[in-house]
Formats: C-alpha cells, structure tokens, sequence
C-alpha cells in the first residue's frame, strides 16, 4: 500500500517501496491558476528536501516546487511539460512531476497526513 | 480568407447584433498587421539612386530577403492611426494606476525636446559643442539636489530599476571599499519586484521583512534582522501601501547602526516633492522617476529615466560620466583617473549606459519643474495627496480600505468587499474599463489580498474624481447582483477579455508567413 | 498653474469631506523634524513662454548636428527620420499611455510590439526578439547574464572591437554577480585572438566591429557551438543589416543590437532603443517584456505580454532581469520607420549609406598623410591622421566640420591609438559635405 504525504509548501509525495513520486496539491494548482509551463529537472539529478526541484508558472505566477525529500531523480513527467493543462485538470494523478528514489526510504515520516494536510489547508483560509 | 475582418464568419460575436461585414465596429476599426499589407516592392519613402562607388563590404553582401512588408506612406499612417485609437492614453481618461503617477503630460515638454539644439545633438561631438547640452545637465541635477536635500545625483540610469542597479551597485562599492563585505538585502514584502530582482543582480541575497498591521514596515521584525551581514535596507516610502513610513527615522538611525545602507525607491516621490526632502530621513540613496513624478510621458512603457541622489558617503562611487566645471566651461568626465587596464575605476562603479543618460527625458523633466516653480511643486504634491484622500472618502464605503487613516497620494483597498460575490479583482477591474476608465493597479502590493490600489495624481479635476467615485461605487452596489456581467467584461472594447493562458501556454511572438497562411486557410 | 485643475474652492470642499482642517493634517504621518515649512531654494513658477526662452536659449549654445557637415558615428548614427514618425509617435494614444498590462485597453501598443519583435527577429535573422532594452550597451550586458544563465558557466569573452562603452557596462554589470569579463585588447585592423575553454559561457563580437571592419563570424559560431558557449552578436548600426548578411544566418545565438539608427533622434545620447533577439530555445531565459499573439472571449485575434514569469513584477529576485520601463516609443518610432521603408527601402538607405560611405573614405585618402585602415565596412571606418586626432577634432569644429571621433576619447591611455579617427558616413552627407570635410581636414593637417 503505497504511503501518500503532504508539505506545507503543497506538493505531495507517494511512496512506493525505495521510489516516490512526486506532484503539486490540487489547493496548489488552484492558487497558481491555469498552469503555463512547467520546468523539470534531468533524470540523475540529486534532488535535496527541502531544496528546488521544479518550477511552475501560471500566466500571473510563478513558483518553485521543493523536494519533500532527497534522492535521485529517476523519472520525470515529460507529458506535463508538452501539456502543463494536466497539472490543474488531476494533479495527484496525470499530473505528477517527478519520481526519486529515495535515499531514506523513512524519509515520509515527518510529512503530514491527508488529514492533516487538509486541517493545515483550512487553516490557511 | 480574404477581407478586413479576422475571422468574422466563425467568432461567435458573428451572431450577435455587433456583427458587421467588414468586422469593424464604427470608430473601431480592424487592422491587420503590416505584414499581410505587403506590396512587394512598394516603399513609403523617396530615396536616390546611390551614387557609383566600388562596394566594400568584405564578401558579406547579404543573399536573401529579409520579409520586411513594403507599404506607401498614407498605408503607414492609416495603419498607425488605427492602432494607436486602440489605446486608453491619459490624454484620453482618467489613468489611476497605483505606483505609476500617470499624470498629464504637458505638450511643452514634448516641442522642447525635439529642439535640434538637443534632440539633433551626437554625445560624441567634441565638448565645445555640447556645452549647452552640459549645461541642462548640470541644472537639472541642481534641481534634483535641491528637492531632495542630497550632496551628489548620478544622471545616467535609464530607469527606476536601473537607478536601483545604480544605487545598489554603489552600495556595494562603498562596503567593498570599507572591507567589509556584507551579504544581505532586506526588502519589505510591499516592495515593488525590481528592488528584489536589482539586488538579486547585485550578487545579494533577499530577506523578506513583514508589514505591521497599520501597513507600515514592522520596525520590531526589521531591527531582529539588522545583522552584520546586512548590506541595506530597500525601502518604498512612501509606501506601495501608500502609506509614508512614519517611523522612517528610527528606521534610518537602526539601519546605520547596523552599519549598513538605507536605499530608498523613490517612485513616490510625487507625494512628498516640494515639502519633505528624503536626506532629512536618513536616507543614503534613492532614486527618482523622471516618467514619474516629473511628468515625462510613459510612451506604453517607456523610456524613462531614473537618476539617483547619493548621500556624501556614496557619491565617490557614482557612475561614469559626470560633469566637472573648468576654465572653459563644463566638461566630461568619461574616464576616471584611476582602475585598473580596462576595467571599471576604483571608486566608480563604472558606467552603467551607453552614453551620458536620457537627455530627451531630463529637458522635459527641466521644462516641467520650471513651468511648476518651487511653488507649484509643493503644490503638486498637495493636490496629489489631496486627491488621493477625497478618493480615499469617496470610496471606503463601497470598497475595503485595506489600512485606515490618511494616505499619502495613492490609496489601497482589498477584495473584502467581493467575498460571495464570486466577482474577482481583475472581473472588477475589467467591468471598469467597459464604463471608460482605464482601471486601478490590481494584485499589488501583494501584502493584502487582490488588492486595488488607486492613484489619480494632481492633474485630475475634482470633477473626474467625482464621475470615478460614482463609478466604481455603483458598480460595487452591482457586484452583488450580476456577477456574470463582471465575468463578461469587458464587452465594449476592440477586443473582449484575452486568453493569456494560451497566449503563454504556446507562444506566438511575432508573425510568420507560414501561420498566416495556415489561419487564412482555416 | 495650468497643470492643476483643482481650484482653491475645491481644495476646501475636498479637505471638508476628507474631515481635515488643512492640507497639512494630510502630511501629519511625516515626521515633524522632516517638514519644509516653506519653499525649497529654487525658483518660482513661470509660463511657457519664459521656460521656452530659457531653454531654447540652452538649445542654442550646443552646434546641432545638421547644421554643419557631420561625420560622427560610434554606436550613434544620424539618418533622416521621415516626418510621418514624429507625427505618429506623438498621437497622445501612444505618447501618454502606460505599459500594456491591460491588454483590453491597449491592442494598439500590444500589436506595434509584435510587428516590432518580428520586424528585429527578421532583421537580424534570429527567431524571437523582445519588446525592447534600454540601449545597446545595456542589451549586451543582458546578453552576457543570460548566456551565463543559460550554459551556467562563469566567463565572458568580449571581443577588442567591441564599443568600449559597452565594454564597460558588461564590466559594471559584471563586478558583483560573480561573472568573469575577459576584455580582448583592442587592436583596430586586426581579428581578435579568442580562446575558449569550457567555463566560456559566451564570445561577444560586434558587426561590424566597433573600427567599422566586417567579419564573417560564421566559423567564430561554430567553435562557440563546439566548446558549449555562446555566441552574442552586437549591432550598434542596425542599417547595416540592410546590405550585409545577418548575425542570425552566421550562427549568432543571441543579437544584442542598438536601434536608435531607425526612427530615432540622436538625443545626445538618449533615450535610445535596446534590441535583443535570440533563438526560441532560450526564450524562458530572455530579459524584458514580450508580446504574444492570443485569441479574445469572442475568439478573435488579439495580443497581450506573455511569458511574464520571467519578469520582475513576478518572479522579483529569481527574474532574468530587473527591468520594468523599457524603450516602447523608441521602439515604435523603430517600427514606423522600418514600415516606412520595407524591404525595397531598407535595401536602398543601406546601399546608399555605403555608397556615401565609400566615396568619403576615397576622398579622405586624397588628403596628404590620411590612410583608411579598413579592409571592409559598411558606413563607418577608422582613418590614420599624420598626428594625434583629438585636437584635429577640435580644429576641424572650428572650421564648422564635425568630422568624426578620435579613438583617443575612448582608450585614453593608448598612444599607439591617438592618431586614428572614427569617421561614419550616412544618407545625410552630401557630397559638398564630404568636400567641406576634406577640405577643413587638408587644412588642419598642413
């Protein structure tokens, strides 16, 4: 059963084994607005937690998506770079960014919960 | 296709009653670019036959057509004619753009610059030939000095942002200078984007400082962060809030104690000119907006012109050229004594344009401070603050006032006042156009939420102010009844509300044959 | 004051419905040690007719370019602007509007943006351009950061035959984001020696170079895609493009260009027109605003500024760039002009620009003890006089000939320089001019 966790910079990560993959929240998306562009790192670069691992830009925004955790990109979305639409339209399916593998597999552990992503969420107004 | 219209048998406005056969709609008349106006070989301008000569061009002769269309001069003119009637213009209405001072720019202005003794001027001529042009220099600087109360004023920068590269830059040429290098710039979150990007170009890195509840830095946060790293403050006064920051001179005195530098983004000096000098707020360099404050026309978006003040602390580190006086008159300089080979001098930070500044800008920029007189200055920024305040009572009943009491010459609101209206900021702004106003700035600052932020300036009678008030009024009064009417607008203009998203998604930046033909085909 | 349309009636009622006594209580957040009680130390206001006099009467203490014969270039260059220009430019609609942020409001200024782009794309045969740079020398610092973003390598090599002011801005720019600026000696007459090694971000080269010479910079361009680098081409006469072939056809990767030449005054050095254009494959790395062709609510076509998320307003420290105000009327006057003259036109102004061009250089080496150094140019060339320059200058302004500019105002402590003379030549000499010229110039060398 593959662990889904949450940042309070709004990406998501799933975990599956020694991979996660990684995206933005559907809260995420709806604040940036309709998605125009989406830029990905290079399969083999080490991503770091905390750390810059994609940029997303709407028409009036921009913004960095952080790694939740660090470890080698092995997989990128190429599709959300030809059509960044998917982002908005299933961001935690068609939508994800990136795939790392891990490099501690316990690394989700300080990560919210859906529950408590969507307590935090509602905090934020 | 052929025709004037676009695409006027498929748009759906086809089927409405605007429908016309040629796509035009009265006085809005379609225009296609100038590239599917081509008459190959057509030419607007009567040149002569070249003269013999033997070519000289080193075998690079060019082998291909470059695709420039060829048009006569009534086409270009009509063409032109037609664009620019697609244009809201402050000539044209009210122009209330928060932190853009769009006031009315004066025609005297505009005849002075075209003088060829200045528009018709090389900044290569040998000086004795320019000692007028130095001589409007120097004066203007003199003016600049003397409203702002500061010892030096670099004239080169292009720009507001520029004059902030300018004023960082010497920044970090007086600290390198001093040894001590510092690695911060702290910048209000309310800031305008170029003073994080301009130290960012600088080599600092940013660090945020928050806004107190009344809209003001937060003195307390500010003070926390004044480490020894700490190369400047980048500060707005007054604010994008407009706010003036009344707790500047503990601001100032906290800043130095730290021993760093406080910048100041003047583009809003047109609310203090004439009755506040920013060197008696501590201030160590700050730049001014001559398109601003000092009426040059905005021209859709420039040039401007950005000269910087420089507290004595500063001005050995100003950039190349300046202005000496000497036994035969102005002179200048281009070169400073000292550097190293081919590198910038030690002191100055080295030149910054290619050549001396925005001349063109500093004689209207002149013409308007002397046509105002030190008088009629203070009177600019009176009426503009003014202004700004009876707006400011006109409107909070309708609108949120995002910070109470007086501001300054621009007034900020926020979208409290569209909660479940399901009307947006930008739906509010667009329905603004459609009644004829161009609208407010919208989404800055970004310190409270789809803010509006309003600007009128001192050239706008109190009868504008009054038709805008009943204006936006009644259309807050209609927000809570026709949220669709927002999200139509804006219907009456040359164009209805433009997708940007796909404008961005895939970019088309400028014609080609290829894609023409391909719509004309579709 | 014929500025402010409030009357002092309407200041009363206005100050009554804000709730205040006087204008001073609006300025009452201002620090009392900080208020002017009166009025600053400069003079009072005068009507138009008086600042007319004061200015025109500084206009007339400076010798206007078209009132002697003139011969002056170096990124500068004076050519007829055809009257339609300054007629259209001045409409009120262009002159007095603001940037188009409100695309509704301003399809005019948005279209003339995109016929500008694609007119300096085709120009300088590269596939995008942006809406305009403050000036040329800013364009080729833009160039530089961007090339080192774009290969994010940390060195810049700039060409000897570079115009030293934009030498000198690159170098500004440079001292503090950590970018290494390699300036090549300058050595008019001769190719520059250019090494690359993989930390090149980027080769700047002029063309034609800042002495006049043309060179191919094909095979420059091919040893820069080699090594990883870049290669910027910098155009500071940009009718030259009208008889030479392009940056973009010889391999340029990003042009960095001055457009003042098209439309523009020569405004003692301002405003003028910064030209950047680049390959679409870097265009999220560009600096500057850009506008982009969309479709409205009624799909119809219309225009707007696109990819903003490279620009300051949004990305504020992570932009390309810190500009916001840029050249826009410049850059309409550019594209009037250009309208003007089409493809015939700009083909005909640049053939007779060389042609003028040749028959001044031809003349001039009439002179006793006048060679011109170049091999090739396009409307400008470097002379060598039989003595130092600068005061030929000088006695040639006195003779009411302004001939040229001594290289020595531009590298003063190069001796080996001082006797050469940039001169240009465009579609304004005449040839009585080219005589005069020739003539002041026999005449202060004998």
């Amino acid at each position: 059963m593959p662990t889904l966790r949450f940042t309070k910079d709004h990406e998501w990560i799933r975990q599956d084994g020694d991979t996660a993959v990684i995206g933005i929240t559907d809260y995420a998306q709806q604040q940036l607005g309709d998605i125009v562009y989406v830029e990905l790192p290079a399969v083999g670069t080490q991503v770091e937690a905390g750390k810059e691992a994609a940029v997303v830009e709407s028409a009036k925004a921009a913004s960095e998506v952080y790694a939740p955790v660090s470890g080698e990109v092995v997989a990128v979305n190429e599709a959300i770079a030809g059509d960044p639409a998917k982002v908005n339209a299933d961001p935690l399916g068609e939508g994800w960014f990136l795939t790392v593998k891990l490099a501690d597999p316990k690394a989700l552990d300080g990560l919210m919960d859906e529950a408590a992503y969507q307590k935090f969420v509602a905090e934020q107004g | 296709m052929t025709g004037w219209s676009q695409a006027l048998t498929t748009h759906p406005a086809a089927a409405t009653e605007t429908a016309t056969f040629t796509g035009n709609r009265g006085l809005q008349l379609e225009e296609k670019l100038l590239f599917e106006q081509d008459s190959p070989g057509h030419c607007g301008v009567d040149l002569p036959e070249p003269p013999p000569h033997r070519s000289r061009l080193g075998g690079l002769e060019r082998q291909r057509p470059i695709g420039l269309p060829g048009l006569s001069e009534p086409q270009v003119v009509r063409h032109f004619t037609r664009l620019s009637q697609k244009n809201y213009a402050i000539d044209s209405g009210f122009y209330p753009l928060g932190s853009c001072t769009m006031k009315h720019n004066p025609r005297l202005n505009e005849k002075l610059a075209r003088l060829p003794g200045f528009a018709d001027l090389h900044p290569l001529q040998p000086q004795s030939t320019t000692q007028g042009a130095l001589e409007l220099i120097d004066t203007l600087a003199h003016w600049l000095r003397t409203l702002t109360g500061m010892p030096a004023m670099a004239l080169s920068p292009a720009a507001g942002a520029h004059g902030e590269l300018c004023g960082m830059m010497a920044i970090r040429a007086a600290l390198t200078a001093r040894g001590d290098p510092r690695q911060r710039i702290l910048v209000p979150e309310s800031a305008h984007g170029t003073n994080p990007a301009t130290a960012a170009t600088c080599g600092y890195a940013i660090e945020p400082i928050p806004n107190n509840p009344r809209g003001r830095v937060d003195l307390g946060a500010l003070k926390a962060k004044l480490a020894p790293d700490v190369a400047a403050l980048m500060l707005t006064n007054p604010n994008t809030c407009g706010l003036f920051e009344d707790e500047i001179l503990e601001i100032a005195e906290a800043v130095h104690a730290a021993g760093a530098f406080f910048y100041c983004d003047g583009a809003n000096f047109n609310a203090i000119v004439g009755r506040v000098r920013p060197a008696d707020l501590g201030i160590d360099a700050l730049h001014l907006n001559l398109h601003k404050t000092f009426s040059t026309p905005h021209g859709g978006g420039g040039p401007g012109s950005g000269p910087v003040a420089l507290a004595a602390s500063l001005a050995p580190h100003a950039p190349l050229p300046w202005i000496v006086h000497g036994e035969g008159g102005r002179a200048l300089i281009e070169h400073a004594a000292k550097g190293p080979e081919g590198g910038p001098a030690t002191n100055s930070i080295g030149r910054l344009k290619g050549f001396h500044g925005q001349i063109g800008m500093f004689v209207r920029a002149l013409a308007y401070m002397m046509s105002h007189g030190a008088d009629g200055l203070r009177q600019v920024a009176e009426d503009a603050v003014l202004n700004a305040n009876y707006l400011r009572v006109r409107l909070q009943g309708a609108l949120s006032l995002s910070y109470p009491g007086t501001c300054m010459h621009e007034v900020l609101f926020d979208d409290r006042f569209l909660k479940d209206t399901g009307v947006t900021t930008l739906d509010f702004a667009k329905a603004m156009i459609d009644e004829g106003f161009h609208p407010m700035t919208m989404y800055f600052p970004l310190v409270v939420h789809g803010a509006l932020l309003i600007e009128p300036t001192e050239t706008e009678s109190k009868a504008a102010l009054d038709q805008f008030a009943d204006t936006v009024n009644a259309l807050a009064a209609r927000t809570k009844t026709d949220a669709a009417g927002f999200h139509a607008a804006p219907r009456l203009t040359p164009r209805r509300r433009l997708d940007e998203t796909a404008a961005a998604r895939k970019p088309v930046l400028r014609w080609q044959p290829e894609l023409s033909k391909q719509e004309a085909a579709e | 004051m014929r500025y402010l349309p409030l009357t002092p009636g309407d200041r009363r009622q206005m100050l009554a419905a804000i709730g205040v006594g006087s204008i001073d209580d609006l300025f009452s957040d201002v620090p009392k040690s900080a208020r002017l009680d009166g009025l600053v130390d400069l003079p009072l206001a005068q009507g138009e007719l008086a600042v007319e006099r004061a200015l025109s009467q500084m206009a007339a203490k400076n010798v206007a370019a078209g009132s002697a014969p003139f011969f002056i270039g170096g990124g500068v260059y004076r050519h007829h602007v055809p009257a339609a220009v300054d007629h259209l430019i001045q409409r009120g609609e262009f002159l007095t509007s603001y940037t188009p942020y409100q695309p509704e409001l301003a399809q005019g200024t948005l279209q003339s943006l995109f016929e500008f782009q694609t007119q300096v794309a085709l120009l300088t045969g590269m596939e995008v351009a942006n809406a305009s740079l403050y000036d040329g020398a800013t364009a080729c610092a833009e160039a530089v950061a961007m090339a080192h973003r774009v290969t994010r390598r940390g060195k810049a090599v700039l060409s000897g035959a570079l115009h030293p002011h934009y030498r000198e801005v690159c170098q500004t720019y440079a001292q503090f984001s950590g970018l290494q600026v390699e300036a090549l000696k300058p050595t008019p007459g001769v190719a520059d020696p250019i090494d690359l090694d993989n930390e090149t971000a980027c080769v700047v080269v002029q063309y034609p170079d800042f002495f006049g010479e043309l060179r191919d910079c094909s095979a420059l361009a091919a040893r820069c895609h080699q090594a990883g680098a870049l290669l910027v081409v910098v155009v500071t006469e940009i009718v030259s493009l009208g008889a030479v072939k392009s940056p973009g056809e010889m391999g340029a990767d990003i042009v960095a260009g001055e457009g003042q030449a098209l439309g523009n005054a020569l405004n003692f050095g301002g405003p003028h027109l910064g030209l950047f254009a680049a390959r679409e494959q870097h265009v999220r790395q560009m600096p500057g605003r850009l506008a982009g062709q969309t479709v409205d609510a009624d799909g119809r076509r219309g225009w707007v500024l696109t990819l903003s998320a490279r620009e300051q307003h949004i990305r504020r420290e992570r932009a390309t760039s810190n500009i916001c105000t840029n050249s826009g009327l410049c850059a309409l006057a550019f594209t009037i002009h250009l309208a003007l003259l089409g493809e015939a036109g700009l083909t005909r102004l640049a053939e007779l620009n060389h042609a003028t061009a040749c028959n001044l250089a031809d003349r001039l080496e009439t002179v006793p003890g006048v060679s011109v150094l170049n091999r090739s140019y396009f409307n400008e060339f470097t002379v060598r006089l039989p003595k130092p320059a600068a005061p030929i200058v000088d006695e040639l302004a006195e003779f009411g000939v302004l001939g040229g500019v001594p290289l020595s105002r531009f590298y003063p402590g190069r001796d080996d320089l001082a006797n050469l003379l940039l001169v240009a030549a465009t579609e304004t000499a005449t040839e009585d001019d080219i005589e005069q010229f020739a003539h002041a110039l026999a005449e202060v060398l004998r």
